[in-house]
Formats: structure tokens, C-alpha cells, sequence
């Protein structure tokens, strides 16, 4: 330290204060809290009572033999799987069309990104009175001659519904990732395959799709940590039913802490999540490596 | 990622029949020979190409259609609603629901909460992630490694986890039913890691020899950083204004958590209170609500496009 002089301590200094506030920040609002949150799930909390007693594992034991539990871990992996899906499926398709050199390509670009800067509850407000048994879209089917079903209202197609007007939401944003890796893919490469014959679809199974499979998987892998952090939209549209159907693991943490005031379970089920998401998390830092290693 | 791959400045497909490319372009020569059966195939393609721009156009519906029917629908009566064959233009509009909007709830305090939340969440943002990012970047005080990785633990907490223990630390401070939480807590927490990230990324690859002359010029750290780092940081600043802008203005579980009463609310909860005495929703009121909320945003992003597109395929990456 004797052999810093004044002018570089200075420095230091000034790099210490401009860092001071993300990282008391990341102190007071990440790591005390997610060390209180591990703290609160090893205790028992009747808030109306005020009893806050240590339990120590009784609440990771109740989440093994907590059914309602199981349905919500259930219901976040259809819901994960059915967004992930038809996200990707549905970016994929757009990207390529939007990559086609046609007509009013700017146009549409603006109308599949557009829902991503509408607010998530208005835009789920509006779906949701389309979705009615009496809404638009019942409304529309009826004058083709068929009777829809009470979307929101029956299990099945209220999970469907949450999933696709999620998809439509924010299918635009990895649109625009796919688009950005389509337009990295050498024209040369197709020019070749092209002169060997190869047709439209064999082009795009062989060449487009192994040259972009690093993105798609990181866009998956986020779009499937975005779809555990789902809570607005199910809050809005469904409210956890009809019975537990759409209560995926947030829903079912927000109902336990803020209806039930079991902080201390709750606590629990949140410790359960951040693990889930850490896991994914790092998964996706992994392959984000490979990543940038092939786009550079 | 270089943000140049983006499609945003595409400005517009070439023309179809455009010719094939210079003189002297072997691909020219070899097409000479095929012209006859190319003329055919063009057509085959033009065809093609009017199937796609068709599909297009039906792809299109479900994501501006719902704009469409809430803007309409806002204008309609309940009893035109109601009706079992639905309207596309109204029938005698009406601007009645706007009324309500405002005389059921206090919705210009709503809104007003919602903008300088949002704006000072912006703000707040941007002058502290530029700071921790370019010191991060920039300055090999001991200990930045070690604090960049504290700091970045934020991108791996969803709000969803912490949100118990935060509730209980805003209550133990006395500043439930306040804003406070909604601003402090992302300017400062988890939400602006990200922030912090892209800022850190973009003060790396900018050249330092650009800080240089600022340098002998007589600026200190500070001073290079405020006259001369920061201004050429505009892009990625403008990245960052724009996914916190409508991060904090699409903010749902916080402030349901942390306000009760109706004049501290924010817009994302208020759209959800227009209902009857029955409980069932106003559905004129609330989308009329709805389309106050949405359309200025949407008009900002039809004329900020690019930046729009830019700064959240940004955020999408990294986050």
C-alpha cells in the first residue's frame, strides 16, 4: 500500500464512491433480503398472533408433501413449456418471413414488436375482455356459426389462453433476436447450397438453422426464466383458476404470503424458486459464453 | 453483440426485379443463359411472395387487432358491448366512459404517480448505473471485481423472491402505502443490475484514448468521466431510459404490495378497479382507462422505433 501514491489513491477513492450506490443497494435491497427470506423459511410466523418461532426444516418438509404445491410446480412447467414452444415457434416464423425481402416488411416488424411496449395489464385487460363468454372473440366465432367455449373458465383453455396472450405480448422482442441471427448467416452459404440444389427447406434445416441454434437456445432459456416470473397476467386474466389451473409457483407464493400471511412457508416456496431460477440462470450465463464466442 | 446485426436500419426491401448486379458479376453471365425458364420461375416467386405478405397480414391480427377492438370498444355504451354480434366501429360513439374513468377514481393522480415515478426510477437509473459502470469499467480500484460480482447476485433474484422480506423492510420503516419503495428499491436494487451491466459493457469497448485528451486537458476521473465519457455514452444511456421507463411503468406485484389507498396508486393497478357493485368489470370504464394508459406510450414507440427496438433487444440479451 506504501508504494500507492496519493494521486492513484485518489482515484480509488473517487471509483469507491461512484460504485457506492449499486453496491449498497445490491446490500440493502438483494442480499439482506434474500438472507432474511432463507432465515424466515426456518421458522414458523403467525403474523396475527405475532409468534415467530424457530422450525427449522418444517417448512422445506411441508413443500414435499404440499399438494397444492405440486399443482403449482405442475402448472409453471406447462405453462414454461407451452410459452417456450410457441414463443420460439412463432419468433422463428416471423423472423424468417420478416427476412424475406417482401413488401412492408418495416410495417409489420412495427406490428409484431408493438404489444412489447404496451403495459403488460392493459394489455392483459384487453385480452381478457376478449376472452369473456361473451367477449369478441365468442362474439366473432358466433357469426362463423361456432360456439366457443368460456375460455377462461375451464381449465384447459384458461392455461392455453395465459400462454398465448403472453406469447403475443412478447413474442416480438425474440423476434427481433432471431432476426439479428438470421442476418449473421453468410449469404454465400446459402448462394452454394442453392447451386447444389438444395430446396428452400433443406436450406433452411441444414445451413439457417444449425448457424443460429446458439441463440435459440439462449432465447429459450430466457424466455423460460421470464415464464416463472409470471404473475400480472394470471393475476388479471384468471386469478389462479378456475380452481388451481393457472396457479403457477409465483401465484402460488403471492397467495400464501399476501392472502394467507403464512410468511414463513411462503418464504420457503420463494427459497424453492430462486433455486429453480438460479440453476436456469446459470445454465443460460453458460451458454450465452458460446454464445458470443460464435458471434465474434 | 454488435448492434449493427439489428434489422432496424433495414430500410426497405430491394426492388424484386431489381438487376441481378453489375456488369462484369459472374452471376450475371451465368443467368443470361437461363433467362427463358427464370422468367418463369420470377413469376412462380412473385407469387409466392404475395402468399407470404398474405400471411403476414393474418399473422398480424392477434397482435394489433387488441389495440384496435380496446380503443373501439372504449367508445361503445355497455349496452352495444353486451350485444351478442360484436361491432367493429361503434355505433354512436360516446366519450361517457371517459368521464367515469375520471369521476370513479382519482385516475389523473394515478397516472401522475405512474409518470414521475417512472420518470425519477429513469433518471435515478441512468445516473447511477453510468457511475458504477464506467468506475466498474474503468477503474482498477482494489476490491471491483469482488463488488461487480456482489452487484451482479441482483440479476439472479426475480423481484418475486425478495418480495417477503422487502414488504417486511418497508413496513418496519414506516413507508408502506408510499412511493418511496417503488422508487428506491429498483433504482438502487436487483432491477438496476442490468442497468449497470450494459453500461460496464459499453464503457469497455469504448476507446479509452478518446478519455485522453481530457486528460491532459487537466480533468480528473470525475471530470473525464462527466465532459467527456458520458455524453459519447448516449446510445447505451438511451438503451437503459427505455427498458426502466417501462419496467417501473408496467410494475404490478410492488405496488399491490406496498400501496392501499386509491390516490396512491399506480396506473397498472388502478386499470383493475373499474368494476360494478357486483364486482364484475366496467368493461366500457376500464378499457377506456386502458386506452389512456396505452396510447401515449405506443405513440412514443411508433416515433422512437429504432431506439425502442434497440434498447430492449438489449435488455432481452442480457437479462
Amino acid at each position: 500500500m506504501a508504494t500507492v501514491s496519493a494521486a492513484v489513491r485518489r482515484d480509488w477513492l473517487v471509483g469507491y464512491a461512484m460504485v457506492a450506490p449499486v453496491v449498497l443497494g445490491a446490500l440493502a435491497f438483494v442480499v439482506l433480503p434474500l438472507g432474511m427470506v432463507v432465515w424466515y423459511s426456518l421458522h414458523e410466523w403467525n403474523v396475527l398472533a405475532g409468534t415467530f418461532t424457530f422450525a427449522g426444516a418444517d417448512n422445506y418438509q411441508r413443500l414435499a408433501s404440499d399438494g397444492g404445491l405440486g399443482d403449482a410446480l405442475l402448472a409453471s412447467l406447462w405453462f414454461s413449456i407451452g410459452l417456450v414452444v410457441l414463443n420460439i415457434a412463432l419468433a422463428l416464423l416471423l423472423a424468417v418471413l420478416l427476412n424475406q425481402r417482401l413488401p412492408g416488411t418495416t410495417t409489420f416488424r412495427t406490428f409484431f414488436f408493438s404489444p412489447v411496449v404496451v403495459s403488460l395489464v392493459a394489455w392483459t385487460i384487453v385480452w381478457s375482455f376478449l376472452l369473456q363468454a361473451d367477449g369478441g372473440i365468442n362474439g366473432f366465432l358466433a357469426v362463423l356459426g361456432i360456439d366457443g367455449p368460456n375460455w377462461l373458465r375451464h381449465p384447459t383453455t384458461a392455461m392455453v389462453s395465459v400462454i398465448v396472450v403472453q406469447v403475443f405480448k412478447n413474442v416480438g422482442l425474440n423476434m427481433i433476436l432471431f432476426l439479428a441471427a438470421l442476418q449473421g448467416v453468410p449469404e454465400e452459404l446459402q448462394e452454394a447450397a442453392r447451386l447444389d440444389g438444395a430446396g428452400a427447406w433443406r436450406r433452411f434445416r441444414s445451413i439457417t438453422l444449425p448457424l443460429i441454434s446458439p441463440t435459440i437456445l439462449l432465447v429459450s432459456i430466457i424466455t423460460i426464466v421470464g415464464s416463472l416470473e409470471v404473475f400480472a397476467q394470471i393475476d388479471v386474466l384468471t386469478g389462479g383458476g378456475p380452481g388451481s389451473s393457472t396457479t403457477v409457483l409465483v401465484y402460488y407464493l403471492y397467495q400464501q404470503a399476501f392472502q394467507f400471511n403464512d410468511f414463513g412457508y411462503a418464504s420457503a416456496v420463494a427459497v424453492l424458486l430462486f433455486v429453480i431460477v438460479l440453476v436456469l440462470t446459470l445454465l443460460q450465463w453458460q451458454s450465452r459464453k458460446r454464445w458470443v464466442f460464435h458471434e465474434v | 453483440m454488435k448492434s449493427d446485426v439489428l434489422p432496424v436500419t433495414t430500410s426497405g426491401p430491394p426492388e424484386p426485379n431489381a438487376p441481378a448486379g453489375p456488369p462484369g458479376d459472374p452471376r450475371r453471365s451465368a443467368t443470361a443463359a437461363l433467362r427463358p425458364r427464370r422468367a418463369g420461375a420470377r413469376a412462380r416467386r412473385r407469387w409466392k411472395q404475395w402468399l407470404l405478405v398474405l400471411l403476414l397480414v393474418l399473422l398480424s391480427v392477434p397482435f394489433i387487432f387488441p389495440t384496435w377492438w380496446m380503443a373501439t370498444s372504449s367508445l361503445k355504451p355497455m349496452s352495444e358491448i353486451l350485444r351478442r354480434v360484436p361491432t367493429i366501429w361503434p355505433q354512436d360513439p360516446s366519450l361517457d366512459a371517459y368521464g367515469q374513468v375520471f369521476a370513479l377514481q382519482p385516475f389523473a393522480q394515478q397516472y401522475w404517480n405512474s409518470l414521475y415515478i417512472a420518470a425519477l426510477v429513469t433518471i435515478g437509473t441512468m445516473f447511477v448505473a453510468a457511475m458504477a459502470g464506467y468506475a466498474f469499467a474503468r477503474i482498477r480500484f482494489p476490491g471491483v471485481n469482488a463488488l461487480f460480482v456482489l452487484v451482479l447476485v441482483g440479476l439472479l433474484v426475480p423481484s418475486e423472491v425478495t418480495i417477503v422480506p422487502l414488504f417486511r423492510i418497508v413496513n418496519s420503516l414506516g413507508l408502506i402505502n408510499t412511493h418511496w419503495p417503488l422508487i428506491v428499491i429498483p433504482m438502487l436494487g436487483a432491477p438496476a443490475v442490468l442497468a449497470v451491466f450494459i453500461m460496464r459493457q459499453f464503457f469497455l469497448a469504448l476507446p479509452v484514448e478518446l478519455e485522453e485528451a481530457g486528460r491532459i486537458d487537466g480533468l480528473g476521473r470525475w471530470g473525464t468521466f462527466w465532459h467527456i465519457a458520458l455524453p459519447l455514452s448516449r446510445s447505451a444511456l438511451g438503451a437503459v431510459a427505455i427498458f426502466t421507463f417501462l419496467k417501473s411503468w408496467n410494475l404490478y406485484l410492488e405496488p399491490i404490495v406496498y400501496l392501499s389507498s386509491k390516490e396512491n396508486f399506480t396506473l397498472p393497478q388502478a386499470l383493475t378497479q373499474y368494476v360494478d357493485a357486483y364486482g364484475g368489470p366496467m368493461w366500457n370504464v376500464q378499457l377506456a382507462a386502458t386506452t389512456l394508459t396505452v396510447l401515449p406510450v405506443l405513440a412514443v414507440f411508433l416515433v422512437a422505433q429504432k431506439q425502442f427496438v434497440q434498447g430492449l433487444a438489449h435488455s432481452g440479451l442480457k437479462g
